[in-house]
């Protein structure tokens, strides 16, 4: 807990978050989450029947999602519009690491579709992505087990961390572990590394990350409860 | 449901008032920019809501090659990405046509009223030249995407500055921002006004865009100039029409220009 990181934080800091629901106002709920300088948008369309037909369940709804990095939304060359290999992957997880905490099963044979912008991004989109989406669909109104709350933790400068930056992010030898979790349930619900670590390493990393789900989670509920009142008052 | 609504719409025209209670020519008054909304990533980026309806537009800038025909200018590229995010009538997948057509409009606007001087992205003749990306992206749809997002456009490019570029390698660094503008010399800003069975309205919600019948989209420069133009819709217009329509135009573009 000695060394500064070059952003100042310590070790087991975030950096400073902000959060607001109900920021798309024709959407059945939406969500606005801001890390640092990465900022994610996102809002719920649904539930209505899903096409093609093959892909219904007959059971439950499905819960798809839609990460999109805008053009003007990376610090180097134009990002190009549409889906690409990597977001395409990213969608996967976020709709693995989703699709614990929610319960469709009112909705066979109809999916619940979330669209998540990255308005600016400056490392860990997909737990922003993730953080905002889980709140969309709280604010939508849908039976859910635990929000989910989502941050990367990893090794730059040979320290483990939480939530890196774009810098730490780059460090050649850096280790990157995206991880997804309901904060109250202790349970995770997205995993992945990448880079090399020892297991203590990914032990430590593990117990590093609990405590700012938890804090993550805070933001979330708060202001999910900010907007529930704001209704009451009959906004 | 499409016909309940519809004839509602209509017997509220015949009443002189709307969904959301505005007369016919009342322009929604919460109409704001806000600029930088993405000023880590984007050269320049603005957020423009008209009532509900929010537009983030960004630009970015690139190195190329110019074009045969014009060795000495740089160039634009407009796009408009119509999201689900922003209303459940947009689907994922390829720009579909209205996208194409509401950048077209002000791909137009910005071009074709020299408002944008062309000449001075041009780095070195028949080599270098800026190439100026600017895309438009509906957060929330609640009617008039379309005066949204050239305000939005254009805000995004009055925020935007020249990164720094070093010549002899043709790199550009993103990270350093210089603190030359865009070379504007104008404001081309588009104003839509709609129209349905005998009624002009302006600043239409979703649903009268859903159900009208003719749709006029005209640019104006700061001193009234028309500098674009784009009719829409299935129904057809007499002239006298097109010249009450610009009219109405005209008289609101003061609303948007004041925002910026």
């Amino acid at each position: 807990m000695s060394k500064k990181r070059n952003d100042g934080r310590a070790v087991g800091e975030a950096r400073p978050m902000e959060a607001k629901v109900g920021v798309v106002p024709s959407a059945k709920g939406s969500a606005m989450f801001k890390i640092g300088n990465t900022i994610a948008v996102a809002a719920v369309r649904g539930p209505r029947k899903l096409h093609p037909k093959f892909l219904q369940d007959p059971e439950k709804g499905k819960l798809r999602c839609f990460y999109n990095m805008i053009s003007f939304s990376g610090a180097g060359d134009r990002v190009r519009p549409g889906p690409s290999r990597r977001s395409k992957e990213i969608n996967l997880v976020m709709e693995s690491a989703l699709t614990p905490a929610i319960d469709l099963s009112a909705y066979p044979g109809c999916a619940v579709d979330v669209f998540i912008n990255l308005i600016q991004t400056d490392a860990g989109t997909r737990c922003a992505a993730i953080t905002a989406a889980s709140m969309a669909l709280a604010d939508a109104g849908f039976r859910m087990q635990d929000i989910v709350s989502a941050i990367a933790v990893g090794k730059a400068n040979g320290e483990i961390v939480v939530d890196l930056n774009y810098e730490e992010d780059s460090d050649e030898n850096g280790v990157d572990i995206p991880i997804a979790m309901m904060p109250n349930e202790e349970k995770v619900t997205l995993l992945q590394l990448d880079g090399r670590i020892k297991k203590e390493e990914l032990a430590k990393a593990l117990e590093l990350v609990k405590p700012v789900c938890k804090k993550i989670g805070e933001v979330q509920r708060e202001a999910i409860i900010a907007r529930h009142e704001k209704d009451g008052k009959g906004n | 449901m499409a016909k309940v609504i519809k004839e509602h719409i209509h017997s509220l025209l015949e009443k002189g008032t709307r969904q959301d209670g505005r007369k016919l020519l009342e322009y929604r008054k919460d109409v704001s920019v806000e600029y930088g909304i993405s000023p880590k990533s984007a050269e320049g980026s603005a957020r423009v809501r008209i009532g509900e309806t929010e537009v983030v537009a960004g630009v970015k800038l690139g190195i190329g090659v110019p074009y045969p025909d014009q060795q000495d200018a740089g160039s634009i590229m407009v796009g408009t990405e119509l999201s689900p995010i922003a209303g459940d009538r947009f689907e994922m997948g390829p720009p579909s046509i209205e996208s194409i057509e509401i950048s077209r409009v002000v791909d137009r606007g910005i071009r074709e009223s020299g408002a944008l001087d062309f000449k001075k992205l041009c780095v070195k003749k028949g080599e270098m030249v800026w190439q100026v990306f600017i895309d438009m992206y509906p957060i929330n749809d609640a009617g008039n995407l379309r005066d949204a997002c050239s305000l939005a456009a254009l805000a995004a490019l009055k925020d935007a500055k020249f990164p720094e570029l070093d010549k002899s390698t043709q790199k550009v660094d993103y990270k350093k921002k210089t603190k030359v503008g865009m070379p504007l010399t104008d404001d081309p800003i588009e104003v839509t006004v709609i129209k349905i069975n005998e009624d002009f309205l302006i600043d239409p919600t979703v649903e009268e865009e859903e159900y009208l019948d003719s749709r006029l989209t005209v640019a104006f420069l700061k001193d009234g100039t028309i500098c674009a133009m784009q009719k829409g819709g299935k129904g057809a217009l007499s002239t006298e029409d097109i010249n009450k329509m610009v009219g109405i135009a005209s008289d609101n573009v003061k609303i948007l220009r004041k925002a910026l």
